[in-house]
C-alpha cells in the first residue's frame, strides 16, 4: 500500500473538501477537519506498526514516480526512524491543534474566513508529512518553500496585533534561506552530474571538500534560519507571538524541526567533510543559542514571546546534539525533536487558554491563576516543568542524551550547555510563579477552569510527556538505527552499541 | 539585359506569419468600408480566429511537415524549432490579450477629441469606439512573430518596426486618464525611435565589418574578418542597445513603467507578454547566432547589464505605490532574471538547456503575466481602475476568489514551489549554473527574495489589512476577462504542478537550435 502517497494525499483532499463547503457551515468545517485529522493520525500509526526497525533497508514504504524526467526530480518517498516519528509528531500534534483551535478562527476575528483557516491547516498537515518523507532532494525542497505559505496566511490573517508584520517577517526569512538552498540544490545537482535528485543516490556524491564546504553552506543557512539558530532567530519570537496559539504549536513544533531534520539528513549526509569541518562553529552558534535564548527567555513579558525564546535555546541543544556526531547525541537530538513538539506546543496551547480568557499576552496581568482554575494552573506547571526537563518527564531524556554524547567528544559546549538546564528553571518556575501564584489578580476572578474540549486538548500530550520520560525505549528502538546509519554515511568512528545509556532515565542523572 | 531570379519563398513555412498579416489587412479593409455598428463584431472573430489560425498552422509544420532545418524566404527568416515554440506562445498570449481588448470600456471613444473636449463627450455619448484597435493588435502581433523569427537584421529592423508603432498608437487610446496616456504614448515613441536609431546604426557598422547584415554571414564573418574589430564592437554594442530597450533590461528600463501605467491595460498585458516574449528571440537571435562565436566580448556586458537589470526591478519595485507601475518593474526583474539564460551559453548541450529553460521561463511569464493584468482590469472605482495600491486593501474581504488568484498569480511571480514560475526561474537557474554563470545566479535569488516582498506586500494588502470604506468595486468580469482569468490560473497551476509535458516540448522546440 503506498501508505506515504496517502497520508499526503488524505489532507489534500480534505482541504479542498473543507474550502469547498458552503459559506456559513463553520462548525461542519471543524468537524471535518478533525475527521480527517484523525483519519490521518490512524493511517499513521498503522503504518508505525508496519515499521521495522531493525530492516536493513535505509528507508521503508518507498515509493518513486518519474515527476519531472527533465529534470531528474522523482516523486520520491520514503522513511527512515527519524522522519517516521517525525511524521508521526505532525500527525498527533494536527489533531490537537484542531480542537484547540475551535474558537480561534471565530469570536474576535468573525470577519475571517473559518473554513480557511481550517483548510489551511490541513494543507500544511499535507506539506509536513510531504517533507519529511521526501527523498528526492528537490521534492523536499518543494515542501519546504512551498509550506510557507499556509502557514504565513495563518499568521497573517488569525494572528495578534502585529500580525502581518510577523507574518511578512517570517516569510522573508524562509524565503531568503530556502532560496539560497536553492543555489546548492541546483549545485548539487549539476555538480553531482547523476542526472537524479534521489537522495540515496547523492550521497557521497560530491567529493570535492572546497565545494562541499558551500553546498554545506547553501543548506546550513536555510536550516539555520528554519531551525532557528542564534544569530537567525530574530523571526521566531515575533511570528511566535503574532500566530494563533494553534498555528504556534505547529510552526515551533514541526516547522521548525524541518530546520534541524535537514541539518541531520541533508547537511551531515551529503556533505559529511564540509560538516566536519563547520562543527567548531555550528557547536558555537548552539550553545551561545542555548544561553543566549534562556537569558532572553527571563526577561520576556509577553508569554508566548518568553515561550518562543525557550525554544531557541531547545533547538540550540537539538543542533549541538546533531552536529556533535556521537550515537548519543544524534539519538537524543532527534527524541527531543519529537519531545520539544510535544512539551512546547502543550505550553503554546495553555498560554493560548490562559490568553483567551483573560485577553492580554502581559504576564503581569494575570495572577494567582491557581486558586480559580486549579486544573489549568496544574497542566500548565506540568508542560512548565517538561519544558525545563524535570527528570520524569519526557524532555529530560533526550536533553540528558545530548549533554552525554556531546560531552564524549566535545567537553567545553557540553559543559557550558548545562547552564541552560539551569537557566531553564529560572525561565519557567518564575513564569508560572507570575501568573499562577500570589494573591489573585482582579483580572483574573472567575476565570473559567478548562472545558471538557479542553481538556481533551491537554491531556493526551501530558500523558505522553509523562509516558515517554518513564519509558521512551519505543521511540528509541525507531530512531537508533536510522541514525546509526547516518552516523556511518558521515563514517563517524561511533563504537557505541545502540543501546543508550540512558535505557533507565530515572535513575541516570541524579 | 541581366535576369533577376525570382527567389524562392516558402509559404507554407512563413504562413503562420503571412495569415496575422493578412488578417490585419482585412482589419483595415473593414475600417474602411463596413458601416461603424458592425465593425466590431467583424473584428472581434477575424481577429481571434486569425490567431487561432496562426497557432493551428504552426502546429500543422510541426506535426505533419515537421521542422524544417534551413531558413526560408532566401535565408531572411528562420523557421526553426524555437520560432515556432515561440510562434505558439505569442499566438496564445495575443489571443487571450485579445479578449481582453474585447472587453471595450478601457478604449478611447475618439481618439482625435481633445480630452476633456464637448467632442469627447459627444463621442462617447454616440457610443463611439475606436475599432481600429484590432487590426493594430494584428499587425503589431505580426511584427512579433517575425521579430523573433528573423534571420537578417534588416528583416529584424522591419519587424521591430512594425511591431513598435502599432503599439506606439495604441498606448495612447486609454479610455481614461487619457492625458497619462498619451503621455505614455509620446514617451514610448521617442524612446522607440531612439533606440531603433541604434539598432539601424549598430547594424551599418557590423555591416561594415562583416559585408553582410544576413546572421548567419556575420557568423561566418567572425573567425575570419581580421583588424576591424573596432566595427564588430561598436556594431555589437549598438545592436544590443537597441535589443535591450524593447525587453526592458537596465539602463534602458526606464520607459516601461511610465507605458506600463499608462497604457490601456489590454495592451499594456500584450505588451508584458508579447512583446518581451518576441524580443527575447530577437536578443538570442542576435546574440547567439549572428554572435555566437564572440561570447568572451559580448559576455562581461551582458553580465553586468543582467545584475544591473534585476537589482533596479526589484529594489525599484519597492518604492511603487501603483499597482501597474509595479508589475512593470517585476517585468523589469524578470527580464533579468531571464538575462542570466542568455549568458549561460556554452557547448551545444548547454545552449539547448540554456534555450529550452528560456523558452519555458518566456511561456509560464507570459501567461501568468496577461492573467495579473486582466485582474488589475477588472479592480475599479469611479475614475476607472483603480491602481493605487492603497486601494487595494481589503480586496481579499470584498471578494476573496479574486485577490485569492490575483495573490497566486503573485506567488508565481515571487517563484514559489507548485506554480509555474518557480520551475520557470528553476529551469533558466539550473542552466545558467551549468553554463558557470553561478554569481549571477547568487544575484538571481538574492533579488528574488527582495522582489518576494514587494509581491508579499501586495498580498499583505489585500488579505491582512482592513478594506477602505469607499473602497474599489470589483467588476463582474465579461466573459472574455474571465475566460482569460481562468486560463491564466489553470496554465500556472498545470505548469507548475506537472511542467513535464511542456518542458518537454521546450526541449524538443530547442533540440535543434537555432538554424543559421
Amino acid at each position: 500500500m503506498p501508505w506515504l502517497s496517502i497520508l499526503i494525499a488524505v489532507p489534500v483532499l480534505g482541504a479542498v473538501g473543507v474550502a469547498l463547503l458552503p459559506k456559513g457551515a463553520d462548525k461542519l468545517a471543524k468537524q471535518v477537519t478533525l475527521a480527517v485529522s484523525l483519519i490521518v493520525l490512524a493511517l499513521t500509526i498503522v503504518m508505525a506498526v508496519q515499521f521495522s526497525p531493525g530492516s536493513s533497508d535505509r528507508f521503508q514504504f518507498v515509493e518513486t514516480y518519474p515527476w519531472i524526467p527533465s529534470f531528474g526530480v522523482n516523486f520520491g518517498v520514503g522513511v527512515d526512524g527519524i522522519a517516521l516519528v517525525l511524521i508521526a509528531l505532525s500527525a498527533i500534534l494536527v489533531p490537537i491543534v484542531v480542537l484547540a483551535s475551535w474558537h480561534d478562527a471565530d469570536a474576535p476575528n468573525a470577519k475571517r474566513s473559518v473554513k480557511a483557516y481550517f483548510s489551511l491547516l490541513l494543507l500544511l498537515e499535507a506539506m509536513m508529512v510531504g517533507v519529511f518523507a521526501a527523498t528526492d532532494v528537490f521534492l523536499f525542497y518543494v515542501f519546504f518553500e512551498a509550506m510557507l505559505i499556509p502557514m504565513y496566511f495563518m499568521i497573517g490573517s488569525y494572528g495578534g496585533a502585529q500580525r502581518s508584520y510577523a507574518a511578512v517577517k517570517f516569510l522573508l526569512y524562509s524565503l531568503f534561506g530556502g532560496l539560497l538552498m536553492l543555489v546548492a540544490v541546483i549545485a548539487l545537482y549539476v555538480i553531482a552530474d547523476k542526472g537524479t535528485f534521489m537522495f540515496p543516490e547523492l550521497i557521497g556524491a560530491i567529493s570535492d571538500p572546497n565545494t562541499q564546504k558551500w553546498l554545506f553552506l547553501g543548506f546550513f543557512i536555510a536550516f539555520a534560519i528554519k531551525a532557528p539558530l542564534w544569530p537567525f532567530h530574530t523571526w521566531l519570537p515575533d511570528a511566535a507571538a503574532q500566530a494563533p496559539a494553534g498555528a504556534a504549536v505547529l510552526l515551533v513544533g514541526v516547522l521548525d524541526k524541518v530546520g534541524t531534520y535537514g541539518m541531520l539528513r541533508f547537511c551531515l549526509e551529503l556533505f559529511p567533510d564540509a560538516a566536519k569541518f563547520f562543527t567548531p562553529l555550528v557547536l558555537v552558534l548552539s550553545v551561545v543559542g542555548i544561553v543566549y535564548g534562556a537569558i532572553v527567555a527571563i526577561g520576556q513579558t509577553d508569554m508566548k514571546r518568553l515561550i518562543a525564546y525557550t525554544s531557541i535555546s531547545h533547538f540550540g541543544f537539538i543542533a549541538m546534539g546533531v552536529f556533535a556526531m556521537t550515537a548519543n547525541s544524534a539519538a537524543g537530538a532527534t527524541l527531543y525533536m519529537v519531545n520539544h513538539g510535544f512539551s512546547t506546543g502543550a505550553l503554546f496551547l495553555i498560554a493560548g487558554f490562559l490568553i483567551y480568557r483573560r485577553g492580554s499576552h502581559h504576564i503581569q496581568d494575570y495572577g494567582g491563576v491557581q486558586k480559580v482554575a486549579p486544573i489549568l494552573a496544574g497542566t500548565f506547571l506540568v508542560a512548565g516543568l517538561s519544558g525545563l526537563s524535570l527528570p520524569g518527564l519526557s524532555t529530560f531524556v533526550s536533553e540528558f542524551m545530548v549533554l552525554i554524547g556531546t560531552y564524549e567528544r566535545y567537553v567545553v559546549p557540553a559543559i557550558i550547555a548545562t547552564s541552560g538546564v539551569v537557566l531553564a528553571a529560572i525561565y519557567i518556575l518564575w513564569m508560572y510563579q507570575r501568573v499562577a501564584n500570589g494573591p489573585t489578580a482582579e483580572t483574573v476572578q472567575g476565570m473559567p477552569d478548562l472545558d471538557r474540549r479542553e481538556k481533551w486538548v491537554i491531556v493526551p500530550l501530558l500523558a505522553l510527556i509523562v509516558a515517554l520520560g518513564f519509558f521512551p525505549k519505543p521511540i528509541l528502538d525507531v530512531i537508533n538505527p536510522a541514525v546509526d546509519k547516518t552516523l556511518a554515511n558521515v563514517s563517524v568512528t561511533e563504537h557505541k552499541p545502540a543501546v543508550p545509556a540512558v535505557a533507565e532515565p530515572k535513575g541516570a542523572g541524579e | 539585359m541581366n535576369e533577376i531570379a525570382a527567389p524562392t519563398i516558402e509559404y507554407g513555412q512563413l504562413a503562420p506569419m503571412l495569415l496575422v498579416f493578412g488578417a490585419a489587412i482585412l482589419g483595415v479593409l473593414v475600417e474602411a468600408f463596413a458601416p461603424r455598428y458592425m465593425r466590431k463584431a467583424i473584428h472581434v472573430p477575424l481577429t481571434l480566429l486569425a490567431l487561432v489560425g496562426s497557432f493551428a498552422l504552426v502546429l500543422v509544420q510541426v506535426f505533419v511537415n515537421g521542422v524544417p532545418t534551413a531558413p526560408s524566404a532566401m535565408g531572411a527568416v528562420a523557421v526553426d524549432g524555437p520560432t515556432l515554440f515561440l510562434w505558439a506562445v505569442i499566438a496564445v498570449l495575443a489571443f487571450v490579450s485579445v479578449l481582453l481588448i474585447n472587453d471595450e470600456d478601457n478604449f478611447v471613444a475618439q481618439a482625435s477629441a481633445v480630452p476633456g473636449s464637448i467632442e469627447e463627450e459627444d463621442a462617447e455619448v454616440a457610443g463611439m469606439s475606436q475599432t481600429e484597435v484590432y487590426p493594430l493588435v494584428l499587425f503589431a502581433v505580426g511584427g512579433m512573430l517575425l521579430f523573433a523569427a528573423s534571420n537578417d537584421l534588416l528583416i529584424m529592423f522591419v519587424a521591430l518596426e512594425v511591431m513598435s508603432l502599432p503599439l506606439y498608437l495604441l498606448c495612447g487610446l486609454a479610455r481614461r486618464r487619457r492625458l497619462l496616456s498619451q503621455e505614455a504614448a509620446v514617451k514610448y515613441f521617442l524612446l522607440g525611435a531612439f533606440s531603433s536609431a541604434f539598432f539601424l546604426f549598430g547594424m551599418a557598422f557590423v555591416y561594415g565589418y562583416a559585408g553582410s547584415v544576413d546572421l548567419s554571414a556575420i557568423h561566418q564573418a567572425l573567425p575570419n574578418v581580421g583588424g576591424q574589430d573596432t566595427l564588430l564592437v561598436v556594431g555589437t554594442a549598438l545592436l544590443g542597445v537597441g535589443l535591450l530597450f524593447k525587453i526592458g533590461a537596465a539602463p534602458f528600463q526606464a520607459w516601461k513603467p511610465d507605458v506600463y501605467q499608462g497604457a490601456p491595460t489590454p495592451i499594456t498585458a500584450l505588451m508584458a507578454s508579447g512583446t518581451l516574449v518576441a524580443a527575447f528571440g530577437a536578443v538570442l537571435r542576435v546574440f547567439w547566432v549572428a554572435l555566437g562565436g564572440f561570447e568572451w566580448d559580448w559576455r562581461p556586458v551582458m553580465w553586468g547589464v543582467a545584475i544591473l537589470t534585476m537589482v533596479v526591478g526589484a529594489i525599484l519595485a519597492i518604492t511603487q505605490t501603483d499597482i501597474k507601475r509595479m508589475l512593470a518593474y517585476s517585468s523589469i526583474a524578470h527580464a533579468g532574471f531571464l538575462l542570466t539564460g542568455v549568458i549561460a551559453t556554452g557547448g551545444p548541450e548547454q545552449n539547448q538547456n540554456a534555450l529550452s529553460g528560456l523558452l519555458f521561463y518566456l511561456l509560464a511569464y507570459g501567461i501568468t503575466t496577461v492573467g495579473a493584468f486582466a485582474i488589475v482590469t477588472m479592480v475599479r472605482d469611479a475614475g476607472g481602475e483603480a491602481g493605487h495600491l492603497s486601494r487595494w486593501a481589503g480586496l481579499g474581504k470584498r471578494s476573496p476568489m479574486l485577490a485569492g488568484i490575483f495573490a497566486f498569480f503573485l506567488l508565481a511571480f515571487a517563484g514559489i514551489p507548485l506554480t509555474s514560475g518557480f520551475f520557470g526561474k528553476y529551469a533558466v537557474f539550473s542552466a545558467a549554473v551549468a553554463g558557470g554563470v553561478l554569481p549571477l545566479v547568487i544575484v538571481g535569488v538574492v533579488t528574488s527574495a527582495i522582489a518576494a516582498f514587494f509581491y508579499v506586500r501586495v498580498i499583505v494588502l489585500m488579505f491582512f489589512s482592513d478594506p477602505a470604506a469607499d473602497g474599489p468595486s470589483v467588476a463582474a468580469p465579461t466573459i472574455g476577462t474571465a475566460t482569460v482569468v481562468a486560463v491564466a490560473a489553470a496554465a500556472t497551476v498545470v505548469l507548475g504542478v506537472f511542467p513535464e509535458p511542456m518542458l518537454d516540448l521546450a526541449n524538443k522546440a530547442a533540440a535543434t537550435l537555432f538554424v543559421r
